[in-house]
This record gives C-alpha cells, structure tokens and sequence, in this order.
C-alpha cells in the first residue's frame, strides 16, 4: 500500500472526490448516498492507520512528494499521534452527521453535501500536513467550503454573522502567514533529491529547527497564537462564535464546533509549540490567565442565556479555553488528558448539535423559555441527550471524565490556583446544563411541543453510536491515550522538557 | 524587439481594416490572430536570445530573459481579452479597425517599456503607450463622461509627462559624461549629484502617476469609470503592469546604489495607495468603480515590488501581473456584458447564471489572495521578498491587514451572486452570454487555478537563458 498511495493522502482525496462527485449528481437522494457511502469509506481509512502506528510503517503513514520549485515547498503529509486522533474524529463525525440529517431538505442538497465533504477534505489536510506553506494553504482552504455551507443555508442573519466569522479567521490567518514567511527565511537551505537547492524550505523539520533568537520568538507567538486563538476561539477572540452558531444551518455549526475548532488547538500542539519554545516558557501564564478568564466569562453568560444554540455556543468556548489551558501547564498529565478530551468534546458536542437540530426542525423554536416537555413526546431522544448531557458536565463513567480529571490534575501540578479557579467552570457547566435538561425536557407541553413525534431510525443510529462512543472511551480511555503518548512527549522534548 | 516591430506593423494593419472591409466581425479574427503572431513573435526571441530584425540600434534597447518573459506575460494576457471581450470591442462605436489599431500601438508602448534601455526610450515607450490610450478611453462619443474622462486623463496624463521629461533632463545633467543610458548614470559612491536626486524624484512621481499610485491616483477612478469598459480591462491591467516593468527596470538599473534612500519614498507611497485604494472601494455601490478603486489597492501591492527589488520581487511582480491582469480581465469581462452594475445587480447569479458566477467567484478568491489561487501565490512572493530583503515585518503586517480588509469589498459581490435572490422586477440582463464567453471564462479560471498550484510553469520562463 506505502507504494501507491498512503493513509494521509486517501484521507484528504477521498473527501474531495466525493464533494466533486456530489456536486454533479442532480438526484439530491444518489449525492447523499455518494457522501455517505465516501464518509463511511475515510471512516474505515482512518480506523485502519490506528493500526499501523508503529514505526515501521513510516511508508504508509508519511509521504513526501517533491518538484523542484522556486521557493522550496513540497507536499509533505504524514499521520502522528496527535493527527491519528483529530483525523479519526474528523471521520467519524461526518457519517453520523450525514446519518442524523438523511430525511431533512435542504434546497440545492447536492451542493449542500459536497460542500460539507469538501469542508471535510481542507480539515484533514490541516491535521496530516507537514510542510508549513501546506498547513497554511489548507487552514485557510477549509474555511471556504464552510462559508459558502454557513451563508448559503441557515438563519436570516446568516450571511453577516458568517461573513464577521470569516474576515476574523482571514484576519487571523494571514497574520499566521507573516508569521511563517518570517521562520521560512531563518530556515537552512535545502537541497533536493535531483540535485536542485533552495534557500529555505518550508518543512516541518526545518521549521522546528529554525533557532530563532528569543526575541524574535516573542512576537511571532503572538503572531500565530491570534490565528489560532480566533479559530478555538479564546476569549477576547471569541465573539464571531455564538452568531454563527445561532444563524448556521445544523450540519455546519457540527463540523465548526465539532471539528473546526480543533484545528486551533493542533495548530498549537503542532506549530506554536515547538516553533518558539522560549516565547511559550515567557507567556504560558499570561494564556492560561486568558483562557481561565474566558472560561468564566462564557460560562456565566451560559447560565443566563435563553437562546439554545447560544448556550451552547458559549459552553464550548468555556470546554475549549480549559483545553486550552491545560495545553500551556505544559506538563504530560495535562496534556493526554487536552487531547483525549478534545476527540470527546468533538464528540459530545456533535451529540448534542444534533438534538437541538432535530428541535428546531420539530419545533421552529430555539429559545429555552419556549420549549418544554418535549421527554412526553419523544422519550427516546430525551435519554440521548441525556446521556450526552452528562457526558458534557463530565460524569464518572462517561468520556469527558478522564480527560476533565487529566487536564486538573495537570494544572494542579503547574499552580494549584488554576486548577482552583477554572474548576468552578465545571460547577457552572453542571447549572446551565442541569437547568438546559430540567427545563425543555421535562414538564408540561405547551402548543409548540405538544404536537412532535420521536425520532427516526437514522437519528436513533447516529444518536446511539455516540452514546457507545461515550461510555466506551468513559470505561476504557486507554487506545486514546496511546495514541496520545505518542505525541506528548516528542511535543514537550522539543521545550526542553 | 521582435514584438516592438510586429505590434507597430499590426497596428498599421489594422488600420486598414477599417478603411477595405465591411464586415465588422473581421477586424476581430484578424486582431486575435495579430495577438497571437505577437506571441510567437516574442516566445521565438526569447527562445533564440536574439531577435529576428537585425537593425543597429546602437544599444539602445536591451533585452533580457526576464523582461521577455514578462512580455510574454502580458501579451498572453492581451489574447485573452481579444478572445473574451473582441465583441465588446466591437459595441464600443463605428470605427472598430482603429480600436484594435491603438490598443497594437499601445502594445507597442509595452515592449518598449519592456526593453529599453536608455532614458529617451523610456520616454518613447511611455509616450506611445499613453496617447492610444487617451484616444481609446474617450471612444465612446456619445457618452459624456467617457469624454470628460478622455480630457481629465489627457490633462492628468500630460502633466506626468512633463515631470518626466523634466526628471530626465535633470538626470542627464547629473551625468558627467552627458549620456542617456540608464546603466550609466552615476549615483555617486558618496554623495549623489541634487541634480540625480530631484530627477529621480520627478520619475518617481510621474511613474507612479501612470500607475495610479497614491498620492497620484487622482485621475485613475474617473477614467477607469468613464472609459468603456473593456478599455477599462485593458488600461487598467496589462498597461499598468507595463507601467511597473517600466518602474523595476529602470530603478534596479540605474538607481539601484541608492536603493535604501529612495526605499523610504516608495514605503509612503506604498502606504497610501493601499490605505487610499482599500478604504475607498469598500464605500463603491458600483462593481465597475469598486474595481476601478481596487485596481489601485492592488497597485499598492505591486509597490511592494520595488521597495524589495531582489529576485524574489521581480518574479512576485510577473506572477502578480499574470494573476491580477487574468482575474481583472475576467471580471471586467462580465461587468462589460451587463447594462448595469450596481452590487445589487449582481444579485442571484449564481441561479441565472451559473457559470458566470462561479467564474467571477474564481477571480474575486484569487484578487481576494484565497490560496489555492494565482493571487495567493503572488501575494506570497510579494511578501517574502519583503521580509527578505529588510526584515520590516511591520510593513508586511500592514500589507496583510489591508489584504484582509480588501475581502470585505470582493465577498459583497459574492455574496450579491449566491446568497442573494435575484431582482424579479427589474432582472437584469447579459447580454450575449454565449458558449464561447462562457468557455474563455472557465480558461480564464483555470489558469487562475493552475498558476496558484504551479507557479513555477510562469517563473521558468524568466530564467531561460
């Protein structure tokens, strides 16, 4: 298999195949029939490399294709701990979406699939791309199907609230490309296989090893930490999120705060990281004080928020700033526990889009002090999100309570203040959930509740495989953290740790 | 020189055009095919290295892989206009043979500006490009701004003119031994003559003027506006790209001594241009003039070119050439085919015509510097030969800042085309929309596309010998 093709390549081709096949199928039924079918195909690519990690088989994991060129940038992608877990989520995301959306109607559904597969194809290059120049081109290529997928179908506000998000991410993301113009030009020259020499080169190895003075470390972190920071987003970075998520169409609010938000926190682990480790040993307090701040921030706007969608846009800015900060303690606990808790947030959150989706279409209504009652009418989706709540405030058993235990115990260990005050993230998070459930499940129906009926045998689906997943990875976390020792301690060795 | 002779001869050819044949169409066939001889004519002296016409020319023109290269670049881009808006050219007015007359005189303005190598052919070359130009932008007789734009650019125009004649005799004064060629004129090892200095000055503003660079880009908006559209394609691509050939050569060969005094000069007008070029088009309710204000925003870019001024900038400049001049010509290609062209007019076109508006949507990604597309690619030229050649991190920011900015004027029209329903009352019509518009334009898109994967296809060529 190395010989022709290799796990990363199927992985960013087969989407984008698929998104083309959908957008010329006419017959909206075959375009969601391809996109499954292909989902489903990337899901069984991914599943496979989790069983070819180990380093022997270096030939079907990494690949370099190279042509002599002017400036040095190659096609260079390649599957390591880290990228094994996002990618796998990545895969395993996008059938379930396409299972819990198969009777719903969107005008136009063949673009409509293919944008989403397309968004899919940008979001694994992100994950598997080793060459620098790649990296951008994919961070920044992912967002467009997205913004087409976001203002085409959604809210009546859509088209503003999806335009802010995208001129905040393009903002950002070319501050990150002067950023990777600055460390391109201190890189070694490099020479290539026929013989042919560049100056610099954009690499992954040549970028780690650029031996950037401090100070010039000092403010290209802050030059990719904005980019990265407005796609988690971190407070005060933040408030493109709640309108998209309020104004998007349910599919694209999935893949953004499921997967999408990812991309920040692995452009973190992968680039800032290692790239300027002084300027992370100087300002690793200063983020975790942001990200702390900003977790209480959403999360007291969460409690008193109405709007359903927006709560939870607020409670994922909230689970993203503690990853966040587990990622600058800087130590080995704290960081398995931020990367098996962002494969769970990724799931949990998509369990949770996927019920109050499956809402707005029952009822038309978003706003909390509308619905209630709804677990008369529809028992079996009132024990989904049951469960799928108390996975987001981390109950034993369920799989954001290692990570959640993890990411604590590691900030414990960096100043136990930290862990102290973020922690009460967690008390908010039981509140505003708890009251979430309390008051549009149980109770009286009302007019707007009284005439829904249960769900159907592909949402069941896709709602159960998320409840396995849950308590899978809560009972036996452990095939996740493997994945992740893989990664932590190559992550700290390169900050001298 | 190859192309300097064939695009007079084919002017004068097509002159007579107009005077012998009846049939309108003719004229077009004709001027694609002269397009496509200049092409060759060039691609065989950059091939050979040395040109067909053996005249003595007493050195006075030089020519170099890179500057035929860049030509080539440019009259590639000529035959794409010929093929996508020949029909437009046509609609102008009466006189169609003499339209494609002055836009071959124009041509060869261009190559001369390509090759020239002393200050009298600099000189020459923007004469001969300037003049057809005033005559084409006043083309449409019946319109009155396409006239009262024809005066202002002739006005503005002559004026430049006359800065630079006057820079020119000041840097000859400061020539000891009193010569036009641009190699020899000595910037001193020390101290430069004033004389050199104030010329230097003067060529400065009166080629930033041709290529509407702030702050002498007042006449630009006006005739870009005024002049029928597929004019405004030309002018406002393949001639200001010539504008900056001009600029690089003759900075980096006689001025490149004192490339870090002058430097300072170019960054304010850098500046300003993208902040004048930027902030006004976001207020355009009008695509033709929000374009008109972002071909000088993307001049700005260009600027970047000469405050760098190393290898790496002149081959971001032919890519940025090749991008902006592909991108623009598809747009203005469309916007000539519309009888209006408000933002609002474009609404819903992505359901009328597909095609149309997904070709648009290339162009305005690639103007935008989406990657992916030729302008990501010269946009990340332009950029690390910056940091390549001063370390000023923070102009590059400020250059990325506006490039951020410049998204929200190019989505508005996006957005107008997908996420808007189209006008039911009023609809507004294409005229023309014909297979081969819509073939050209998806060419057009494609080597947008190619470009942005590949740019080395283009750069190869620079270096050929």
């Amino acid at each position: 298999m190395g010989e022709f093709i290799t796990f990363p390549e199927l992985l960013i081709w087969l989407p984008l195949i698929a998104g083309l096949l959908s957008f010329m199928l006419k017959k909206e039924g075959a375009a969601w029939t391809v996109s499954f079918v292909f989902s489903l195909a990337i899901l069984a690519v991914s599943a496979a490399s989790l069983f070819y990690t180990d380093p022997k088989f270096l030939a079907y994991n990494n690949v370099n294709y190279y042509y002599p060129n002017n400036i040095g940038n190659t096609f260079f992608v390649g599957l390591d701990g880290t990228s094994r877990i996002l990618t796998f989520l990545t895969a395993l995301v996008y059938p379930l979406i396409f299972l819990s959306i198969k009777k719903d109607e969107y005008k136009n559904a063949s673009s409509f699939y293919g944008l989403l597969m397309l968004s899919q194809c940008g979001i694994m290059g992100v994950f598997v791309a080793l060459d620098a120049l790649l990296f951008y081109i994919f961070w920044e290529v992912a967002l467009i199907p997205i913004y087409f997928l976001c203002s085409k179908w959604g809210g009546e506000r859509r088209v503003q609230a999806t335009f802010k998000f995208f001129v905040y991410t393009f903002a950002g993301s070319l501050l990150m490309l002067v950023g990777i113009i600055y460390v391109y030009l201190h890189t070694p020259p490099k020479v290539f296989e026929n013989g042919t020499q560049t100056l610099h080169s954009f690499s992954y190895a040549a970028f780690s090893n650029a031996g950037l003075s401090a100070g010039d470390q000092s403010w290209l972190f802050w030059l990719f930490f904005v980019a990265f920071a407005i796609k988690m987003p971190v407070f005060p970075l933040h408030t493109w999120q709640p309108d998209v998520y309020d104004q998007a169409n349910g599919p694209a609010t999935m893949v953004l705060s499921g997967v999408m938000v990812k991309m920040g926190l692995f452009g973190v682990l992968r680039w800032l990281l290692p790239l300027f480790p002084e300027a992370v040993g100087k300002y690793n307090h200063l983020v975790i004080v942001i990200a702390i701040i900003g977790i209480l921030y959403a999360s007291l706007i969460a409690i008193r928020q109405d709007n359903l969608k927006r709560l939870v846009a607020y409670s994922s800015i909230a689970h993203i700033g503690l990853m966040c900060a587990s990622i600058f303690a800087l130590n080995i606990t704290s960081m398995e526990g931020m990367m098996l808790q962002m494969f769970n947030h990724g799931v949990n959150v998509i369990g949770l889009w996927i019920v109050l989706d499956i809402i707005e279409k029952k009822t038309g209504a978003k706003k909390i002090s509308d619905l209630t009652g709804i677990a008369h009418k529809a028992p079996v989706l009132t024990i989904f999100l049951f469960v799928i709540a108390m996975a987001n405030i981390a109950l034993p058993l369920t799989n954001a309570f290692p990570g959640e235990l993890l990411m604590f115990t590691g900030l414990f260990e960096a100043n136990p203040w930290f862990a102290a005050i973020s922690g009460l993230g967690i008390v908010f998070v039981a509140i505003y959930i708890l009251n979430l459930v309390q008051k549009v499940f149980y109770g009286e129906t009302n007019t707007l509740t009284a005439a829904i009926n249960d769900i159907g045998f592909s949402q069941k689906l896709s709602l159960a495989i998320i409840v396995v997943v849950i308590f899978a990875i809560g009972i036996y976390p452990q095939p996740i953290l493997n994945l992740a020792k893989e990664s932590v301690p190559v992550i700290l060795g390169k900050l001298g740790m | 020189m190859n192309a300097i002779v064939v695009s007079a001869f084919m002017g004068i050819l097509m002159m007579f055009t107009g005077a012998f044949v009846k049939n309108r169409a003719v004229p077009r066939y004709l001027a694609i095919a002269g397009a496509i001889l200049l092409f060759l004519a060039n691609a065989i002296e950059l091939k050979q290295g040395q040109p067909l016409f053996h005249i003595n020319i007493y050195d006075m023109l030089k020519t170099s892989s890179y500057s035929l290269g860049f030509l080539a670049v440019m009259i590639g881009c000529l035959i794409l206009l010929f093929l996508l808006s020949g029909e437009d050219i046509e609609r102008v007015g009466h006189d169609v043979g003499e339209y494609f007359a002055l836009i071959f005189f124009v041509m060869c303005g261009v190559a001369i500006c390509a090759t020239f190598n002393t200050l009298l052919f600099l000189f020459l070359g923007i004469e001969i490009l300037s003049i057809p130009l005033y005559i084409l932008t006043g083309s449409n007789k019946r319109n009155l701004l396409s006239i009262e734009a024809a005066l202002k650019y002739f006005l503005m125009g002559s004026f430049s003119t006359g800065l630079l004649l006057m820079g020119i005799a000041m840097v000859y004064g400061g020539t000891p031994n009193a010569s036009f060629y641009i190699a020899s004129i000595d910037v001193g090892n020390t101290a430069t003559s004033p004389f050199i200095i104030i010329g230097l000055i003067l060529m400065l503003v009166a080629i930033s003027f041709k290529v509407s660079a702030a702050p002498f880009h007042f006449w630009a908006p006006d005739v870009y506006d005024g002049a029928p559209t597929v004019f405004t394609s030309f002018m406002s691509t393949i001639v200001k790209v010539a504008g900056f050939l001009a600029f690089i050569r003759l900075f980096e060969n006689s001025f490149g001594a004192i490339h870090k005094d002058w430097q300072k000069l170019i960054v304010v007008i850098t500046i300003a241009t993208l902040f004048i070029g930027n902030i006004t088009a976001i207020f355009q309710q009008s695509v033709k003039r929000m374009l008109a204000y972002s071909s000088i925003a993307q001049a700005g870019f260009m600027m970047l070119a000469l405050f760098a001024l190393n290898d790496r900038a002149k081959e971001g400049m032919v890519l940025y050439a090749a991008a902006y001049s592909i991108a623009a010509i598809g747009l203005f290609g469309i916007v000539s085919r519309m009888n209006e062209f408000t933002i609002s007019d474009f609404n819903g076109l992505g359901k009328t015509h597909p095609v149309v508006a997904f070709t648009a949507t290339i162009f305005l990604l690639s103007l935008t510097g989406i990657p992916l597309t030729a302008g990501f690619q010269s946009k990340l030229y332009m950029l690390t030969s910056v940091v390549e050649n001063s370390n000023q991190v923070w102009l590059v920011i400020v250059a990325v800042i506006f490039s951020a900015i410049s998204a929200y004027y190019y989505f508005r029209v996006i957005q107008a085309m997908y996420f808007k329903e189209p006008n039911t009352e009023d609809p507004v019509e294409l005229w023309n929309i014909n297979g081969w518009f819509k073939s050209v334009l998806i060419l057009l898109a494609i080597l947008t596309i190619i470009i942005g994967i590949y740019p080395e296809w283009i750069l190869g060529w620079l270096y050929y010998w």
